[in-house]
């Protein structure tokens, strides 16, 4: 077993416990500082696999913005909102059923697919992800479009955003 | 060896630090815990009502707006590293990138969202 | 000389012939090493921050006319170390109603996300720090950690004013990150990568030169992201009582000052760095790495001054105004000056060097001007309509 295997078991037995708490905690502000664990543990995971950009990108998004976002939108709430009510109700064993199932076929899909026992092709020498990245993003005969669309997605979310709390006033 | 075993160095290191300190501060300070010295005031007398304050829905806004905008420059940090070498069509391109959102912190701003009221 | 070019790697085969000799694997003693070095440069900033107590409190009794601490030791020297103790054996209490966990890891995670912001830093040419390709993103994440820390105390402490601190200073903090990563985006557009080291490398013409703009927008937005006045929102002492570390004493809050105090230098030195050239210094950083990390230090010292100099000069400003000047000024102005930048960048990409220069600098002071003017007439009126709404009201008995 290499040293990088190791620390990936590690971050993914501490992100996935993460996971479990965000679900299995009463307190909504103790869900979502244990959700910026879980995410914490997806950026090492990307920084382990070598993604350096996508590791970064995702503590700046997830946890400079939606988690603190999440934060935000927790607190709009009344008090009486919080610590309330069991963690489950009646349907639990339903869903804890279909988890299993879907566990079970993501486990022999996987299972069944060479690319999992692979080991990862070395990085040729002089490999920049990022302007590969910037590459992608803007020849013309690659993904200019989807960028530009990404660019009017954003602003359809952000209409979207505002239309909401415009109604609410 | 990957140049990220350095930055959870830095973390590690940036963690034994503070605990470092705050643990010598726990071990040689006096403890001695009382109700009354422990109580929360404000303005000089005791606190009223619950820590629990209802904030208003601007927060939530101005995060989302931030949200947005930072997803969209995290866009462009690729395009601004290939700059030099693509010429002028990816300029023209990450402008019209900017400028639909610029549209859309105008709609924002005609809307009144942006005001702190 | 040897070790005065580059003593970093001196020392590190040095030792690394020493722990091979005790039989140690390679990639051990690497990890040892780099654990080693760590330890020692953060330790170091530990120490700067100390002097860093001294420097604040002597700068701004100066600026407001003050001798400031002058009893222990020569010129005050000792307080800082006197404050220390005092730090250490305080009594530390835990307002009743804290969230305990949460209420002591904000003021290590508070310190943490300013240490490893020294991961990215290139001190000299032979010891650039961690070699990141995405060193900018890298800034901006260690904040988010900050933010983090800060929402963590503020709503941990169980007291209205320390949350609703936490909550304006984050809304802050996250506001004015648009603007600082928008005027990022300049200094990677002139070097063509994300890496701190390279942006160092590539400053053969110092960037201020090139972006004057950007600069002042970096330094206005660093400013807001540092909490510190006139954007001191968490803090604001006569509304707030000091904000979100309102409840914290002892150690705990002594590791909010020391992280505020080195954060403020930091980015003094991130300015230096994006904009001013960091350790570089007409050829003289080639000399020895000591000489360029007291080039790069005497820059940042610069550039905290300039920070200081702000926040002992200016009022606080009112959030609704904080908030309106970054989303409906700084905002748009940066996407604008990024745009001018990148066409500018390429219309002269094959132009003699003063050519290109020139040009740059005008753009950015012709994008200065014009929004400035954009902003006074606005403003103007605006004034003229709050004045006009004012005269068309009933008259009030005056009180």
């Amino acid at each position: 077993m290499t040293i990088d295997k190791i620390i990936f078991l590690i971050v993914a037995a501490g992100t996935l416990i993460a996971a479990l708490r965000v679900v299995t905690t009463g307190n909504l502000i103790h869900a979502a500082f244990w959700l910026i664990a879980t995410l914490f543990g997806v950026a090492v995971i990307f920084a382990v696999l070598h993604a350096s950009f996508l590791a970064v990108v995702q503590v700046v998004v997830y946890i400079g913005a939606i988690a603190i976002l999440f934060i935000f939108a927790v607190m709009l709430t009344r008090k009486d909102m919080r610590d309330q009510g069991p963690q489950l109700n009646r349907n639990w064993g339903f869903g804890a059923l279909l988890a299993a199932l879907a566990f079970v076929g993501l486990a022999l899909l996987v299972h069944g697919w060479s690319g999992v026992t692979k080991t990862a092709s070395a990085f040729p020498s002089g490999f920049d992800a990022v302007s590969a990245l910037g590459n992608a993003l803007v020849s013309p005969d690659a993904y200019v479009l989807p960028f530009e669309v990404a660019s009017v997605l954003l602003v359809a979310a952000l209409v979207g955003a505002v239309y909401v709390a415009y109604n609410r006033k | 060896m990957s140049s990220w075993v350095y930055v959870g160095l830095f973390l590690l290191v940036g963690l034994i630090i503070p605990v470092g300190a705050i643990g010598a501060a726990w071990v040689l300070a006096p403890k001695k815990p009382n109700p009354i010295k422990q109580m929360t005031y404000e303005c000089g007398i005791e606190t009223v009502g619950d820590s629990w304050v209802q904030f208003k829905a601007q927060y939530y806004i101005f995060a989302l707006v931030f949200l947005i905008f930072d997803v969209e420059t995290v866009f462009l940090f690729p395009w601004a590293v290939k700059l030099n070498s693509l010429g002028m069509f990816a300029v023209i391109e990450g402008i019209i990138f900017i400028l639909i959102l610029i549209v859309g912190l105008a709609y924002t701003w005609r809307k009144g969202m942006l005001e702190w009221v | 000389m040897d070790f005065l070019k580059d003593p970093l790697k001196v020392t590190a085969d040095w030792l690394l012939g020493i722990f091979a000799g005790w039989g140690m694997p390679e990639l051990w003693a690497n990890v040892l090493i780099g654990f080693l070095g760590i330890f020692i440069l953060v330790a170091l900033l530990m120490a700067l921050d100390i002097i860093l107590v001294w420097i604040e409190r002597k700068v701004v009794s100066r600026f407001q006319s003050r001798i400031g601490p002058n009893r222990v030791g020569p010129f005050g020297l000792i307080q800082p170390f006197a404050d220390i103790i005092k730090l250490l054996i305080k009594e530390d209490t835990t307002p009743e109603g804290a969230d305990k966990t949460l209420y002591n890891l904000a003021p290590i995670l508070s310190m943490m996300s300013v240490l490893i912001l020294w991961a990215v830093v290139p001190l000299a040419p032979s010891i650039l720090g961690v070699d990141l390709n995405i060193g900018a993103l890298y800034i901006i994440a260690a904040g988010a950690i900050g933010a983090l820390s800060i929402i963590m105390a503020g709503w941990s402490s169980n007291n209205k004013y320390s949350l609703i601190g936490a909550f304006r200073e984050v809304a802050v903090m996250l506001s004015f990150e648009i603007p600082m990563l928008t005027v990022m985006l300049i200094p990677t557009i002139f070097t063509g990568s994300m890496g701190i080291g390279a942006i160092t490398q590539a400053q053969d013409t110092w960037f201020v030169f090139l972006a004057p703009l950007a600069a002042v927008i970096f330094l206005i937005a660093a400013i807001a992201e540092l909490g510190r006045a006139p954007f001191d929102m968490g803090e604001a002492e006569s509304e707030l009582i000091s904000g979100y570390n309102i409840e914290y004493s002892g150690m705990k809050f002594g590791m909010f000052y020391a992280g505020e105090l080195l954060r403020a230098f930091t980015f003094g030195g991130f300015w230096a760095i994006l904009f001013f050239g960091g350790y570089r210094f007409f050829g003289l950083e080639q000399v020895s790495a000591f000489l360029a990390v007291a080039i790069l230090f005497f820059k940042a010292f610069i550039g905290y001054w300039i920070i200081m100099w702000v926040k002992y000069t200016l009022l606080r400003i009112r959030i609704d105004h904080m908030l309106a000047f970054n989303w409906k000024f700084l905002t748009p102005v940066a996407f604008v000056l990024l745009m001018t930048t990148a066409l500018m960048n390429a219309l002269l990409a094959n132009a003699p060097a003063w050519l290109y220069i020139g040009g740059m600098f005008l753009s950015n002071i012709l994008v200065a001007w014009i929004s400035l003017e954009v902003a006074r007439s606005t403003s103007r009126r605006e004034r003229e309509r709050v004045e006009g709404a004012k005269a068309s009201m009933p008259e009030v008995a005056q009180h």
